[in-house]
């Protein structure tokens, strides 16, 4: 699913503002709007491992939500168009539909029809088991934005346990950073060669079940996926002016997953583990680590978790998501003030080679529409022979302006 | 005055009086005691209040700070009357519109933790937190997690202080200690008037212990001709000087909900 860059985004953004522009909350209680405009700059504190890549950058999001409930809030229809302007990487500068589906609500199920989002997964550092969902790599290497997918999807509700099934008609591929873009591969990935493995490429059409259930303090979800995986193997490729490039391949694979999270006062234990085959021989990998919480540290009202987490995939260091062997450490600090100021700061640690990716998330509102966040990733002691090393000088410190609606 | 209903005898001291005979029994069955009678003053604010079933509400919170800055939420509530055991709460984010769409969900528990989970809209992600950080403040208010979750009885132990007149009402004066060792609070001293048994103040001590905020209760209104809800609640900080008015609009009581709409797998469709 493409759509055509830039302008697109202008229309949307152009429409939306006169639609919001002078107008206060809809009375109307059945359709309710609201979304988000934002500009975003980013500052890589290095120069650049190639000269096409830009030391800054600079982008415009606009991601507006409209909804509308019907028959006593059991129908309801949900739009969420998603576009970015990027001013350095026209890769960068895409147009989404995050979400376009109607949800039926009944007694003890609920179906859905369209365009939606679903979050699967316990854990802080990565998501293995969260496979619904086209990763939108070109948003952000964290893996957290995802592309809209199309789905039947069907929910049960019963004292067994809540039971999803899903049919996924229409594959997504994964969205990668251009050729003036920086935090991507070297060489750069051609998505426009991207190679299926099934005769069907595309058009395969995929399943995926889950059941997930609470034990008193215990939370465990199992989950089994067959269809074409959102993750490619990117091998060695040319482009057609003799350029080395990388080429995805998209396979059909069968995964079946665990979630499991516990519970007890202050701690929350946590682990993901998933096993896949159809791409290479099977492999498995697993998350699984614990969140502490004190909370009114030093009588403030502000809690400060610590979190740590071990990373494990048992392919070893050379594919996606490069975290074979992983420690991750983390702080998630809370305020609770008036202006919601949060942070979070973390380590990922190569457990041999002892490359390190630190990160800070943070944010804080800014009167009473405005956020600010601020994003700063640093990578230190990669070795030639990390998969990262590529972006072993995309360092960088990320500004982001919202105005909420 | 009247004898409050709960001294005149009643079955209870008619079966003590049987188990004389047994041997081993006290002599009275009055609750007479400052603790019991602190206990019993409540448990019969909660019996008048049984059979609510469920309840919706809208809440409008304003904070302000002493330089007179001001900061507004708005929220929805739904509530569900726990049938063995504690009351399940939802609650739903409208304003500030960063935070809006986001759901905290809460199943009180008699005897151990509550239960809370979080949505975030922006990932639609389901979160099962940790709730033992009751002391900490709510959006940044001067209501902290543990002054909005329920008041089940077993919470505290309770002590009755004396009668005293609040705003031209007879009001029971009760102090209640809370029971977890999490809680921010030593003591709260609480008023209710002795006509409908409404809780009308609270003054809260914390752990200097020294008296940290005050809570006052107005515009009570019955619904369903029984059901006793405040429009307004205001929780001053004496040692902040910051306030937070919470208004409480569009009551509606035994609105038909039940334990499916606060499952934790339909919060991504809460609205």
């Amino acid at each position: 699913m493409r759509f055509p860059r830039g302008s697109y985004g202008l229309v949307i953004l152009s429409v939306w503002v006169h639609l919001v522009g002078g107008l206060v909350r809809p009375t109307h209680a059945a359709v309710t709007w609201g979304g988000f405009i934002a500009a975003e700059g980013r500052f890589f504190t290095q120069a650049a491992v190639l000269p096409e890549q830009r030391d800054y950058d600079f982008s415009l999001v606009v991601q507006p939500e409209l909804s509308y409930a019907w028959a006593n809030e059991r129908d309801r229809l949900t739009f969420v168009p998603f576009a970015r302007l990027d001013q350095q990487d026209s890769h960068r500068t895409h147009g989404d539909i995050r979400e376009l589906y109607w949800l039926h609500t009944g007694e003890q199920w609920k179906l859905r029809f369209g365009i939606a989002k679903v979050f699967w997964g316990v854990t802080e550092s990565q998501h293995l088991v969260d496979i619904i969902n086209q990763t939108d790599l070109v948003e952000n290497i964290d893996g957290e934005d995802k592309l809209g997918q199309p789905m039947v999807n069907l929910t049960l509700l019963r004292s067994w346990g809540t039971l999803d099934l899903f049919v996924l008609p229409g594959f997504r591929e994964r969205t990668f950073p251009g050729k003036h873009g920086r935090l991507r591969t070297i060489p750069r990935v051609d998505p426009d060669q991207a190679l299926f493995t099934s005769r069907l490429g595309r058009a395969h059409v995929d399943a995926a079940i889950r059941w997930a259930h609470r034990f008193g303090d215990w939370d465990v979800g199992l989950a089994h996926f067959y269809g074409t995986s959102r993750e490619p193997l990117l091998l060695p490729g040319m482009a057609g002016t003799r350029q080395p490039v990388l080429v995805p391949r998209y396979d059909v694979v069968n995964q079946t997953s665990l979630d499991l999270q516990w519970t007890t006062g202050s701690w929350l234990w946590k682990l993901e583990a998933m096993t896949r085959s159809g791409q290479g021989d099977r492999f498995a990998a697993l998350t699984t680590g614990f969140e502490y919480t004190f909370g009114n540290v030093l009588a403030s009202g502000a809690t400060l978790g610590v979190l740590a987490e071990y990373l494990y995939d048992s392919r070893g260091r050379a594919f996606p998501p490069f975290f074979a062997d992983h420690i991750f450490l983390g702080l998630r600090l809370a305020l609770n003030d008036v202006q919601s100021t949060e942070a979070l700061i973390g380590t990922i640690t190569a457990r041999r080679s002892g490359a390190t990716l630190f990160s800070i998330e943070a944010s804080r509102r800014m009167g009473e529409h405005w956020k600010l966040s601020l994003e700063v990733r640093v990578l230190a002691h990669v070795p030639a022979s990390d998969p990262v090393f590529s972006i072993r000088r995309d360092d960088y410190v990320q500004l982001e302006l919202a105005r909420y609606f | 005055m009247a004898t409050p209903s709960f001294l005149k005898p009643k079955r209870p001291v008619l079966l003590l009086i049987a188990c004389l005979g047994l041997g081993a029994v006290p002599l009275t069955g009055y609750p007479d005691t400052p603790a019991e009678r602190g206990l019993a003053i409540v448990t019969e604010a909660d019996r008048r209040d049984a059979g609510w079933g469920s309840l919706s509400a809208d809440l409008t919170m304003v904070l302000s700070n002493q330089a007179g800055q001001q900061s507004k939420r708005l929220l929805r509530l739904r509530l569900l009357a726990g049938q063995d055991d504690g009351n399940k709460t939802l609650l739903m984010f409208d304003h500030p519109t960063d935070v809006k769409g986001t759901v905290l969900l809460t199943h009180a528990h008699k005897g151990h933790d509550d239960d809370q989970w979080l949505y975030l809209p922006a990932l639609k992600r389901v979160k099962r937190i940790v709730a033992a950080q009751k002391a900490g403040s709510f959006m940044g208010s001067e209501f902290a997690y543990e002054d909005i979750s329920g008041q089940e009885i077993a919470r505290y132990t309770y002590r009755y202080l004396r009668d005293d007149i609040y705003e031209g009402l007879d009001c029971f004066v009760v102090e209640r200690y809370p029971v977890d060792k999490n809680s921010g609070y030593t003591r709260q001293v609480a008023w209710l008037d002795k006509a409908e048994y409404r809780l009308w103040k609270v003054e809260y001590y914390d752990r200097k212990p020294a008296l940290l905020k005050t809570l006052t209760m107005s515009q009570y209104a019955p619904y369903l001709s029984r059901y006793w809800r405040p429009g307004e609640m205001r929780m001053q900080n004496h040692q902040s000087g910051k306030s937070t008015l919470l208004t409480l609009t569009n009551y509606h009581l035994r609105t038909g909900l039940r334990d499916s709409d606060f499952h934790p797998g339909v919060l991504d469709q809460a609205h």
